[in-house]
């Protein structure tokens, strides 16, 4: 029960809600009086990006829903409807696709921070697991959001997807056609990924933010030197000394950065909205069809580093379900890195060399791995992919090892910029 | 603002800067449009289409509409916003582009009826996103390359689309020719063909058999007009969006200026 007269002695309309909702505790908390580190550098953009590509996500989300109709018969046709008679259509929809890619070079750019600062360690494990499951959602959304232009890359990216679950032993067949509605990807298949796109994930996308971001006002933010700023306060004030209110020190600094992501976001939007034929692949301006299959299916370009390794790990003892496994291990790994991390320094910046190594080894690695994953298959293509996929989790799998014997430096009391 | 802080924007803007240069140069080394037709490894000739040369889409519109429409629909496109988009007045549209039939608002079908699939063997396909599926390189390479080929049911066949359905419908423009037989080996490995295209001289992968009313050079000229409005048709929009985007990015240096100094504003009394 709100406390009358409320604690802030705020008075007229505002004193009002107050009284009956948490409206300045709730500004104080996550923003006026939330104190951040006033060391964070370029890397820490990609937060605040993230939520702005959300954003760009649901919004133009909706007035796409509003012309989009779904159904095999309908969809292709509605999309070239939205790109052609619609008011702002065709820009609309180019801000949704160029946005789910934004979307995943934002995450992936932030998810490397975390690694790279340690930010998944005690006490920001669930920070970390809950960035993990809004990983996992995106990828899903991502997927779904795909299928409904319905073209022919749309239509046979989606039976491949699909049949991923065929191999799963004993139901996996009758698990794909319940999946599907029907037995090969058809209206049905459309319109239930429809549903999971436009209502079902975002909802859980939107809970997820939600949960990380609460999670991270709880424990406070880490920074580029991994120091506690709450272990060093000022006595008379109880405030972080090394701690700034995010607002309107970081609103401002963020509003750099968004104005910075939107020149190169609209250049990609305006300029070359196919991206090169990665961001709307050619053959997804034909039509699907089931007896026409593209010369070359590949996953949308995000996808390629695990689809590489979906590629790279041979069938087995009559089942390809070892690369389904592979694949699926490559992302629930990550739910774990704050427990393989045995490192008593957070920062990349007081570690030693051999965690250096990795993590430099790792990065050059992922973005090697998806390319290999959208190149048509070859030896050399199988070859790389392979190696890639072994340095992929021997990153995460060597981690309790190569994190605790590496030599590390004096961490500072304060931050250092 | 205290010159760390000034150092550490200045960095800042100078990493922004560092990393879109590094995505343009990894963008062009990755994403360069590929020289080679995916499916027959046929050596295609490169064409920047534009659909902003506005005489050129008028003269492809017009040629279209001539010569393809009888077969090929633009299902997606509108003789109305093709006017507006063209700058081609109603009455002449009415005139000279349109089906006597035909309304303005009406979009771009064929009166083929189904029965069609019984002349060529398939429906003839809609070309309203022709350039976006298959590549400008592609469709400018292919009008080029109808040859002569007695083993095909119209007599004629087609580098770029081995077996294509389509009788060469520009053949008394361009004339016939056959495939070369020095170069019948060369066009396969991709050695010719992109430099010197559809010009009847050494390399090429065609020897010329009868002329056409069009010179070689006329009748290249011919095709790009044709493949700069069919870029139009896949997206009629695409030259407001280019024009709208410039005025974006303006606004969008602006906005970084201001939000910069807001920043360094704001952050003054930060050590």
């Amino acid at each position: 029960m709100a406390i009358t007269p409320n604690p802030y002695k705020t008075t007229g309309a505002l004193g009002w809600i107050d009284d009956r909702f948490p409206l300045t505790k709730m500004w104080k908390e996550h923003l006026s009086e939330y104190y951040a580190p006033k060391n964070f550098n370029f890397w820490y953009f990609f937060g605040s990006l993230a939520l702005l590509v959300l954003v760009n996500q649901l919004l133009t989300g909706i007035f796409l829903t509003m012309h989009y109709k779904p159904g095999a018969e309908t969809a292709f046709d509605s999309v070239e409807y939205i790109m052609r008679d619609v008011p702002w259509g065709n820009v609309i929809r180019y801000m949704h696709s160029t946005g789910a890619s934004a979307f995943f070079v934002v995450v992936f750019l932030h998810m490397f921070r975390g690694l790279m600062y340690g930010s998944y360690q005690k006490p920001r494990e669930l920070i970390w697991v809950f960035g993990a499951l809004i990983f996992l959602v995106l990828m899903a959304e991502a997927f779904c959001g795909y299928v409904l232009p319905w073209g022919n890359m749309s239509y046979w990216g989606a039976a491949v997807i699909i049949n991923l679950f065929g191999t799963i032993p004993f139901i996996g067949p009758d698990l794909v056609t319940w999946i599907q509605g029907d037995f090969v990807p058809s209206d049905a298949t459309l319109n239930r990924l429809f549903s999971i796109h436009v209502i079902a994930l975002p909802f859980v996308l939107v809970g997820l933010v939600v949960a990380h971001i609460l999670a991270l006002h709880e424990v406070g933010s880490n920074n580029p030197d991994g120091v506690e700023i709450k272990k060093k306060k000022d006595p008379a004030t109880g405030i972080p000394l090394d701690g700034i209110p995010f607002h309107p020190y970081y609103t401002v600094k963020d509003m750099v950065g968004v104005a910075g992501f939107l020149i190169i976001f609209c250049a990609v939007l305006f300029f070359m909205p196919d991206g090169g034929g990665y961001f709307l692949e050619a053959p997804n301006f034909t039509p699907a069809s089931q007896t026409n299959t593209p010369e070359h299916i590949t996953p949308a370009w995000y996808f390629g580093t695990y689809y590489a390794m979906l590629r790279a790990t041979p069938s087995f003892a009559g089942t390809q379900i070892w690369g389904v496994i592979v694949m699926g291990a490559a992302v629930v790994i990550l739910f774990f890195v704050p427990w393989l991390d045995r490192s008593k320094v957070k920062s990349i910046r007081y570690k030693g060399a051999l965690s250096k190594i990795a993590l430099t080894i790792f990065a050059i690695n992922f973005v090697i791995l998806n390319y290999y994953g959208l190149q048509p298959p070859s030896d050399t293509v199988q070859l790389i992919s392979q190696i890639g996929t072994i340095l992929y989790f021997a990153f995460f799998l060597l981690m309790p090892w190569y994190s605790k014997i590496d030599k590390t430096k004096p961490v500072p009391e304060r931050v250092t910029e | 603002m205290t010159p760390r802080s000034n150092r550490t924007m200045t960095r800042l803007i100078t990493r922004l800067a560092q990393v879109s240069a590094q995505s343009a140069l990894l963008a062009a080394a990755v994403l360069l449009p590929q020289a080679v037709s995916a499916n027959t490894g046929v050596a295609l000739q490169h064409f920047t289409a534009n659909s902003g040369n506005l005489p050129s889409a008028q003269r492809g519109a017009r040629n279209f509409m001539a010569y393809c429409s009888g077969c090929h629909s633009l299902k997606y496109l509108r003789y109305e916003r093709m006017g507006a988009d063209l700058n081609i007045p109603p009455d002449v549209l009415k005139k000279n582009l349109m089906f006597t039939s035909d309304k303005l608002g009406d979009q771009i079908k064929i009166a083929m009826p189904a029965a069609s699939v019984d002349w060529f063997g398939r429906v003839p396909p809609d070309l309203s996103l022709e350039t976006r599926a298959r590549g400008a390189d592609w469709v400018y390479t292919y009008l080029q390359s109808f040859y002569l080929d007695d083993s095909r049911p119209l007599g004629v066949n087609n580098t770029v689309l081995p077996g294509a359905s389509m009788p060469h419908v520009l053949w008394e423009l361009q004339g016939w020719q056959k495939k070369a037989e020095h170069a019948a080996e060369g066009a396969k490995e991709g050695e010719h063909g992109a430099e010197h295209g559809g010009g009847h001289h050494e390399g090429s992968p065609f020897e010329p058999v009868s002329k056409g009313t069009l010179t070689p050079a006329e009748y290249q000229a011919f095709v790009g007009d044709l493949v700069n409005f069919l870029d139009y048709a896949s997206e009629p929009g695409k030259q407001a969006r280019i024009s709208t985007g410039l005025k974006v990015m303006l606004y969008l240096f602006v906005l970084l200026g201001l939000t910069y100094l807001l920043k360094k504003e704001f952050w003054r009394d930060i050590h």
